[in-house]
């Protein structure tokens, strides 16, 4: 099958000097792609290379079948735009201005623009909610409105591929989360593709198709999201030694702290995992249970802990999890409880609490009291 | 949005038709004012082509005239150079005075002038040009093999000046040691003046310029771009190594052009752009262009009227009057750029 955009053994790097080499990228149609990787690992050099702004080393891109190779400056223009990380510095120019610059491939010998022009420049405004700023020097707006109204210009020149380096780099995350709606938004209702690299690992996982993993001298892995946010994936990606990666929240925590725990947090049902970070925070080793495998706080207790007791998810806490929760107990001279009431199925914390109480154990409520 | 467009566009109107008729009374003055005195009917006259006054005649059409046109058209020129190599390096104050490309020229058309007179006892216009040329290339391709190796914008401008003051050098050695003949000559024109312009002259000038500054305003759609930075541009279909060269060779014809026939001319292309563009209040290539070349005639039109008239009959360079002029609005742009950070 062939696919609206893919490259063959594209090879890329400065001065003919090849830094990835083999990439192999193939995207439908109205697809994000979104480029991780650590910073200085190529991402930018990739999607510059995609845009000829750099000589490919070897290798061929190919946009619907053709090659990109063979299109002229002005034929690519109506092609791929860009929304660039550098910031433009512009002199006396008022946000319509910049906007309009996008409609520079369907202008005549002067740059003109014809009544069509400017409807575009206004759609492409509306759509990104910039069309009040359209009189204001560029100079003088926020980052966030920038960003949108350079994506305006990205859009008017009405590309097939929007391609984006580190779009959200200068934005809050109120502006983040409006701008990539707004490419989800061109992704389905105009059938734009999109190729970007992103910082945000959290927002890659949740926006993009498919993922690119940059590092090193060959592209290790390609996929949708679902296969490369796995545990072990981005941490070897990133070569995270200090912290841990958590898919299902797509977040980072960090480093556990090290020793034999004379702590244990008694917890469960999301009671424990800020009590975990304010134990990481002060560099106290702990234990903790009992918890269930589907509970929200064993996903951060397997990042922060050094012991975890947990029982599968939806079952009963077990006669034999139990006795060895109790032994490590008994084996701290601190307990957290988190809990304030108990149900049915987690009965045991609080006899695994009436035991920490007899045998004398200082008893807190929590890591704050510390 | 309309209103917008409209308040624009009079702005635009109001600033052509003001500096039109500036324009035109700067002319009027340049060609009655002066060491002898014409009154407007004897002017009006001579003109008109029914002088009865022999000398008169003269002083109007083989001196004034003359003169004044090199004015109107080197100015516009530089001003259109100015512009140019600040597109080019995106850097405000850049210009070929500033960068040093007018005393590469100044330095090549000495050496030229110096052999051409000592073996056939005059120079053809186009010979001048020529030599100019190859000087601002050379000195322009020192100023990119610095610009391509440091980034900042200052030391692109000191290095210009370096380059500047290594040629001006060179060039004062080599009239040190001319012929007499040529000194007088050499000496007059090495520190800037539109005097002694001739009508073959302002013929090539006129040609040479307009070719020039026709391709700079045919170039405006992709000047506009360049301005969103190289890379913007790229994006948009411009071809931009062709166009970097397009630019260095126009703003090197431009500035051999004016070197070659009044010599090295401070100012006028950092100034007259900043001002056209603070008047327009807007940078687009295709308005600001024509207002440049409009702007640089008035103020090379100005700034010879008063080095001819304020100490008559002494004449002052002209460069010392356009740097007194110009430097203190440079200074001004630069302090209100700092100001916005």
């Amino acid at each position: 099958m062939t696919y609206f955009f893919h490259t063959e053994h594209l090879t890329v790097g400065y001065d003919g000097k090849a830094l990835i080499r083999d990439i192999e990228i193939s995207l439908e149609q109205g697809s994000i792609l979104t480029l991780i990787g650590p910073n200085g690992s190529g991402k930018s050099t990739i999607l510059k290379t995609i845009t000829r702004q750099l000589e490919p080393v070897c290798g061929t891109v190919y946009l619907s079948g053709r090659n990109l190779d063979t299109m002229h400056g002005k034929e690519l223009s109506r092609q791929i735009s860009v929304v660039l990380t550098e910031r433009l510095r512009t002199e006396l120019m008022s946000c319509q201005d910049v906007v309009a610059t996008g409609r520079y491939p369907y202008t005549g010998m002067l740059g003109i623009l014809s009544a069509e022009d400017k409807k575009q420049v206004q759609q492409a405004m509306e759509l990104v909610h910039v069309w009040p700023l359209r009189n204001r020097d560029f100079g003088a707006i926020s980052d966030g409105q920038r960003q949108r109204v350079l994506l305006a210009r990205a859009i008017c020149q009405q590309p097939q591929i929007i391609i984006l380096d580190e779009p959200t780099s200068f934005l809050d995350v109120r502006y983040e989360l409006e701008l990539l709606n707004l490419l989800r938004v061109l992704t389905e209702e105009q059938g734009i593709t999109v190729i970007m690299s992103l910082h945000e690992l959290d927002m890659a996982q949740k926006i993009s198709d498919l993922v690119l993993c940059v590092k090193g001298e060959y592209i290790t892995h390609f996929g949708p999201p679902a296969e490369i946010f796995r545990k072990e994936l981005i941490q070897d990606l990133f070569d995270l030694e200090n912290g841990s990666y958590n898919p299902l929240f797509g977040s980072f925590e960090m480093a556990r702290p090290i020793g034999e725990p004379h702590l244990f947090v008694i917890a469960g049902g999301g009671s424990g995992a800020a009590e975990y970070r304010l134990l990481q925070k002060k560099r106290i080793p702990f234990a903790t249970g009992i918890l269930h495998e589907n509970d929200i706080d064993y996903q951060v207790a397997n990042d922060l802990a050094n012991a975890v007791f947990a029982a599968g998810s939806f079952e009963r806490i077990g006669e034999k999890l139990y006795h060895r929760a109790l032994q490590q107990l008994l084996r701290c001279d601190t307990v957290i409880n988190c809990l304030r009431s108990y149900g049915e199925f987690n009965l045991e914390n609080k006899k695994l609490y009436e035991q920490a109480a007899a045998a004398g154990l200082r008893c807190l409520e929590s890591a704050s009291l510390l | 949005m309309e209103k917008q467009t409209n308040d624009y566009q009079l702005r635009y109107l109001i600033c052509l038709v003001l500096l039109l008729a500036l324009f035109l009374l700067l002319v009027f003055l340049n060609i009655n004012h002066g060491s002898v005195q014409l009154s407007l009917r004897e002017t009006m006259a001579i003109l008109l082509g029914h002088g009865m006054d022999d000398t008169g005649n003269a002083i109007i059409w083989e001196i004034r005239l003359p003169r004044m046109l090199a004015s109107i058209i080197l100015g516009g020129a530089l001003a259109l150079a100015g512009f140019l190599l600040q597109t080019f390096f995106n850097n405000p104050i850049a210009d070929p005075y500033v960068l040093g490309i007018s005393s590469g020229a100044k330095l090549v058309v000495a050496i030229v002038m110096i052999l051409a007179l000592s073996r056939w006892r005059s120079v053809t216009s186009s010979l001048l040009i020529a030599a100019a040329f190859a000087g601002s290339m050379v000195a322009t391709g020192f100023v990119l093999l610095v610009a391509r190796k440091v980034r900042r914008s200052s030391t692109l401008i000191v290095s210009g000046m370096m380059i500047g003051y290594i040629c001006s050098a060179v060039t004062d050695f080599i009239i040190t040691f001319a012929d007499d003949a040529s000194i007088v000559n050499l000496h007059n024109w090495s520190r800037g003046s539109f005097s002694g312009t001739a009508w073959p002259d302002i013929r090539v000038m006129a040609l040479v310029v307009a070719v020039a500054a026709i391709l700079v305003f045919l170039l405006a759609k992709p000047i506009g771009a360049y301005q969103m930075g190289e890379n913007y541009a790229q994006n948009m279909g411009v071809n931009i190594r062709l166009f970097r060269v397009l630019l260095v060779l126009l703003s090197s014809v431009l500035c051999a052009c004016v070197t070659a026939f009044a010599g090295p001319i401070s100012f006028v292309g950092v100034a007259v752009p900043h001002l056209v563009k603070s008047l327009l209040r807007t940078a687009k290539p295709l308005l600001v262009i024509p207002v440049c070349f409009l702007g640089g005639a008035i103020f090379c039109l100005g700034c010879d009227l008063l080095a001819r008239t304020l100490f008559a009959p002494t004449e002052l360079s002209i460069s010392s009057v356009t740097a007194l002029i110009g430097a203190p609005v440079v200074i001004r742009m630069l302090l209100k750029r700092k100001a916005r950070g």
